[in-house]
């Protein structure tokens, strides 16, 4: 008789669950067999009408059938909420080509990232980045670089004068001369900075541009140093498979001197209109620091020697980036400089 | 410098290197080649022909039919040429061949192919050219007509090749010489290099005994006044000259080198000048007066007309060559018109001599007249070569049939140039240059450019020609371009530790960079100089600080004439370009250097002191710039003690907008809204906001020390507070007050809006902030914060600051 009743429970909880669409019918379900009040616990409070010999076999029984109910319940609840996700997942699929939501980043300037470019490869190398004045003495700028007064270089570089001892540099080689004097060696360095020059504004020509001065100084360094740290840079710069080429050059502050070309990263050294069909570009000066400027600068050429060489920052980020009017590098228009 | 190739090889016997080959090996050397032009690269099948018949073309009236033996055969050619005439030997052009191009002078890249064809119904075999067809100038032909066929001379073997005829067939190279390697503007010294790159003999012209039985000083006399600037002074005599043509082989040299035969007398020197980098200059001696030479300074105001007829005015800091009246020539720059050589000259004078190269060259640029000689010069010339230049040009003479050569020769030389002696010391050379090079074969490179050997002493004897060679340096360079850069190996320095690394400086301007741009501001570089009329633009005040900017005292213009005291100028400038060209929303940061005196005129360096500025228009506002500036200090560390003053007295802010930043009572900077009025002078109609921050005040106070304080453990327990307050209260009282009666357990205060309008009392504000307390160490309870809460809102009734209801 109870068997038969708890039997017809079950099939109706099934029915009811099977019945049910949506999370709230499944919860009526639920209250209705399984809740406070709800047909299983009314048979549950009838117990005591069953002889207590059989009270064991019947509520063995009620449990069955809850249990039952129950993995019904569950497997209808979590077929229930599958279909939700799927449907809510389908509802929500977007359009992931529209636009980015962009916080804006600015950009470095290709001179910058050039530099640091530079930078990061002697810095690697245990060379220190230091600085010297824009504003220079006569004396740093010429003649303590073995450029004595009258000499025909001072004319060559254009020098913008504020008086006769005072100039705007022209070149970063004064802070050789600035770090030999504060030093002593064993000294590895590079000074990044902004030189002048009177020369017109034109694609290839602005009278305000960059250099980057390097220099080592210990006991022993030969030119074979030199060639073998600059093709180091260059290849570290360039790629793996540039070729360096080192001819010979002059420079009041250097002897032997050498200006450096490296193949031409465009054509491989072919020749191409990038490099005016020649495969090489000119990239540096260098050279072993002259005895002379050393002795003024108050290191013992006797003991020590060492070589320099001057990059021109604008060179390089026109070069790398393919730039072809310098004038873009100083003009600031957001169109040029989001490029980089 | 240029050298015809033809012209070294004569002197490097054994030189057969193609164009190519020399170019790259005598960069690799030194004498760095910049290019080479093969005089006949466009040009082929050129014979000389000559014109036997000439007959009317049928059916045009400006086009007649010749008859032309070109040596092999006689072939039939239809011209246009006016100058066309029977019995003309003309260069020919047969089928198949190539001119450089139009006889308009235009030349074309590869040439023009000419093909046997028809003209007018009337078969044409080839063509005849004018000189400019051949890819030379009249320039340097000057006997070629200014329309028309190219004439050869009579002896012009028909049927030879036109082109090696006319001395077209040479290349030209173009070198870069260096300032040190005066000896190398000469075909000597090129050839000397040439000699010992390649390896091959090295033979100069031999100069051999020159002149008559008389003796010069019967016709002359010199007198030096001044050694200093002239420190040799050689003259030889040449009478009975007759002026002709100089042969045909000279003549192409000249031609190749660029320079355009006149007669034997200036080719000869224009000759010795190429040969030897020796400039000479002849005087008639007719016109001489006293028969004297007297070299000295000019003086001050004194008038003189050179040869080109223009009057210059002298100082007396140039070196004049006197005769024994007046002056005759500015030397080592130009001779007078009162003294050159014309057509009817007897009896001249040549002078080489050695003048001082600096005082040239500022004579020269003080002239505004920079010659051929004064160029060469000013490099500073060997004394030495002054009296082999003037005997090669006397040489010369004599073989040319010039002119008579006076036996014997002044020379005022009281101070012999000598040569100097370095030590010759083969190991050290390798120990700096980091090679093994053993010492035989390095001097033999050293002997291959003549430099002389003392075995007693082991010293090297510098030859006076290479005054660049002063020391052991000069001298490994010397070994190192002989025995090849190339082949020098390549080492890394042994390593002696050095750190490396960025000053603290450069680490901090590294954060700016990165931060402007992680707010959007992308890096703009501007000069350094500006004009002086920004002081107005900015609306600096004519007592502003500012105006006392270092001016450049040879500026290439107004424009960049001031080295900047603000930054301002470059930014806004920048923006104002970009505004023009329509950009949108543009934000630049720039980190550059201002330059301010310590005194004027400027008597020791200035201060240079690096700027953060930063400049924006279109989207965002004040805010939006004061985000920046706090983003960038906090990552400095200067987060927590920054105040800001709306007094920062800018001219070129806004009034109500501007703001001095301070940390610490220390201004680090300002920022605000460019006043209205200087936007327009940068023509920007559009609000600009700026900030800008003076690195040192920065990088002084900067810190990137960080501790660890804990995680707080326990609640935080927030009051809201919206206040009504007088407009001219700043919410930075309002946050000192927070601050100061906030006690120990303010962990936080925010601001979450701010409404001024219709609901708010007239005259008055709304913000509403939100504190935010909290112990480190338990639940914070009402009777912990209120109390605070009292003093706060206490303390805000002295600013008559209210609690809105």
């Amino acid at each position: 008789m109870m068997k038969e009743k708890l039997e017809e429970i079950r099939q109706k909880a099934v029915s009811e669950i099977e019945k049910a669409t949506d999370p709230e019918m499944l919860n009526a379900a639920r209250v209705t067999f399984l809740g406070k009040k709800g047909e299983l616990t009314a048979i549950l409070k009838s117990m005591k009408e069953v002889a207590p010999e059989d009270r064991p076999k019947v509520g063995q029984w009620v449990n069955d059938t809850r249990k039952a109910i129950e993995e019904k319940m569950n497997a209808a609840k979590e077929k229930m909420e599958q279909e939700q996700m799927n449907h809510r997942l389908a509802n929500e699929t977007i359009d992931v080509t529209l636009p980015a939501k962009k916080h804006k980043i600015g950009h470095r300037h290709p001179n910058t990232i050039a530099l640091e470019e530079v930078e990061k490869i002697f810095v690697g190398m245990g060379f220190e980045v230091v600085e010297g004045p824009e504003i220079e003495k006569d004396y740093y700028n010429f003649e303590a670089l073995n450029i004595p007064a009258n000499h025909p270089a001072k004319d060559e570089q254009d020098t913008f004068y504020i008086n006769k001892d005072i100039l705007l540099r022209t070149q970063t080689s004064p802070v050789q001369v600035r770090t030999m004097e504060a030093q002593k060696p064993p000294i590895r360095m590079i000074a990044p900075g902004r030189v002048f020059r009177a020369d017109e504004v034109d694609a290839t020509h602005s009278p305000s541009f960059h250099q980057i001065e390097g220099m080592v100084i210990d006991k022993g360094i030969t030119f074979s140093d030199l060639k073998g740290t600059l093709q180091l840079f260059v290849k570290k710069l360039f790629g793996e498979d540039t070729k360096v080429k080192f001819r010979p050059h002059h420079f009041p502050f250097t002897e032997p001197s050498a200006e450096m070309d490296v193949s031409c990263f465009k054509c491989g050294g072919k020749g191409c209109r990038f490099c005016k069909g020649e495969g090489w570009i000119e990239i540096l000066g260098c050279g072993m620091v002259h005895p002379k400027v050393l002795k003024m600068s108050g290191i013992d050429p006797e003991e020590y020697s060492g070589f320099a060489f001057g990059i021109g920052l604008e060179r390089i980020a026109l070069l790398k980036y393919e730039i072809d009017d310098m004038r873009l590098l100083y003009e600031n228009d957001d169109r040029f400089l989001s490029q980089f | 410098m240029k050298t015809s190739l033809k012209w070294i090889a004569a002197m490097v016997p054994g030189l057969t290197s193609d164009p190519q080959e020399y170019t790259d090996a005598m960069t690799l050397s030194g004498s760095k080649v910049e290019f080479f032009v093969k005089q006949n690269a466009d040009l082929d099948k050129i014979v000389i022909g000559q014109v036997n018949k000439i007959e009317k073309h049928p059916d045009a009236d400006k086009l007649v039919i010749c008859q032309v033996n070109v040596g092999s055969e006689e072939i039939q050619i239809v011209t246009g040429a006016p100058n066309v005439f029977e019995g003309a030997k003309v260069p020919v052009v047969l089928d198949g061949g190539r001119v450089a191009g139009g006889h308009d002078g235009v030349k074309t890249e590869g040439g023009i192919k000419i093909k046997a064809g028809k003209l007018r119904g009337v078969a044409s075999a080839g063509m005849m050219c004018s000189i400019e067809e051949l890819g030379a100038t009249r320039d340097l032909f000057p006997e070629a007509p200014e329309y028309g066929l190219y004439i050869f001379d009579e002896d012009a073997p028909v049927g030879e090749d036109a082109v090696s005829y006319l001395g077209l067939d040479d290349v030209v190279v173009e070198y870069e010489i260096t300032s040190n390697r005066v000896d190398c503007f000469s075909l000597i010294g090129l050839a000397r290099e040439a000699a010992a790159t390649f390896d091959l003999p090295f033979e100069p012209p031999v100069v051999t005994a020159t002149g008559n039985d008389e003796d010069v000083n019967d016709y002359v006399s010199v007198e030096v006044l001044n050694n200093q600037l002239c420190s040799r002074y050689t003259a030889r005599v040449v009478k009975n000259i007759k002026i002709a043509p100089s042969p045909k082989w000279m003549q192409e040299r000249l031609r190749s080198q660029g320079i355009r035969p006149i007669n034997n007398i200036v080719d000869i020197t224009n000759y010795v000048m190429e040969e030897y980098g020796q400039p000479m200059h002849a005087y008639d001696l007719d016109q001489i007066v006293d028969k004297k030479i007297v070299v000295k300074n000019a003086t001050n105001g004194e008038k003189f007309v050179t040869l080109d007829g223009q009057e210059h005015e002298l100082d007396e800091n140039m070196l004049m060559i006197n005769d024994g009246q007046k002056p005759i020539g500015i030397a080592g720059i130009m001779g007078g018109e009162n003294s050159m050589i014309t057509d009817d000259v007897k009896t001249m004078l040549f002078e080489s001599a050695c003048f001082d190269g600096t005082n040239i060259r500022l004579s020269a640029k003080r002239l505004g007249m920079r010659t051929e000689a004064s160029g060469i010069f000013e490099k500073g010339l060997d004394p030495n070569n002054a009296m082999a230049a003037m005997d090669r040009a006397c040489q010369l003479i004599e073989e040319l049939g010039a002119g008579e050569v006076v036996g014997g020769a002044i020379d005022i030389y009281p101070e012999e140039k000598k040569e100097i002696r370095i030590p010759f010391e083969p190991e050290k050379t390798n120990a700096f240059l980091g090679t093994d090079i053993d010492a035989a074969t390095q001097l033999a490179y050293l002997q291959k450019i003549e430099l002389g050997y003392d075995e007693a002493t082991k010293e090297l004897i510098i030859p006076t020609f290479r005054q660049d060679l002063l020391s052991f340096a000069d001298i490994a360079e010397e070994v190192a371009r002989f025995y090849g850069y190339a082949k020098i190996e390549t080492t890394l320095p042994r390593a002696s530790a050095t750190a490396g690394g960025k000053s603290f400086k450069m680490e901090i301007e590294d954060i700016a960079r990165d931060v402007a741009e992680y707010c959007g501001f992308s890096q703009a570089m501007t000069y350094s100089f500006e004009s002086p009329k920004v002081f107005d633009k900015l609306l600096l005040p004519a007592d502003a600080r500012e105006r006392e900017a270092i001016k450049i005292s040879n500026p290439l213009g107004e424009d960049f004439s001031v080295m900047r005291t603000l930054s301002l100028n470059g930014m806004l400038a920048s923006l104002s370009t970009n505004y023009n060209r329509r950009n949108k929303d543009v934000r630049l940061y720039e980190l550059g250097n201002i330059y301010l005196a310590k005194s004027l005129p400027l008597e020791e360096l200035p201060d240079e002191r690096m700027q953060f500025t930063l400049g924006f228009y279109g989207d965002g506002d004040f805010y939006t710039m004061k985000g920046a500036v706090e983003e960038f200090l906090a990552k400095v560390g200067l987060n927590d003690r920054l105040t800001y003053d709306p007094a920062a007295g800018k001219t070129f802010l806004h009034p109500g907008r501007q703001a001095k930043i301070c940390y610490d009572g220390t201004v680090l900077g300002y920022l605000g809204e460019i006043h209205p009025v200087v936007a327009a002078n940068y023509a920007i109609k559009d609000r600009v906001y700026v900030a800008v921050l003076d690195m040192p005040c920065v990088v002084d106070r900067a810190s990137f020390v960080k501790k660890y304080t804990g995680i707080a453990n326990f609640p935080a327990s927030t009051r809201d507070l919206s206040l009504v307050v007088p407009k001219d209260v700043l919410a930075g009282q309002i946050e000192d007050v927070f601050a100061k009666e906030g006690g120990a357990y303010l962990e936080n205060f925010e601001l979450f809006d701010v409404y001024e309008g219709a609901q708010v009392l007239s005259g008055h504000k709304s913000l509403s902030y939100s504190l935010t307390f909290r112990a480190k160490d338990r639940n914070l309870c009402d009777e912990d914060v209120n109390p605070v809460m009292d003093r706060i809102i206490k303390a805000l009734g002295e600013l008559k600051v209210t609690l809105r209801q």
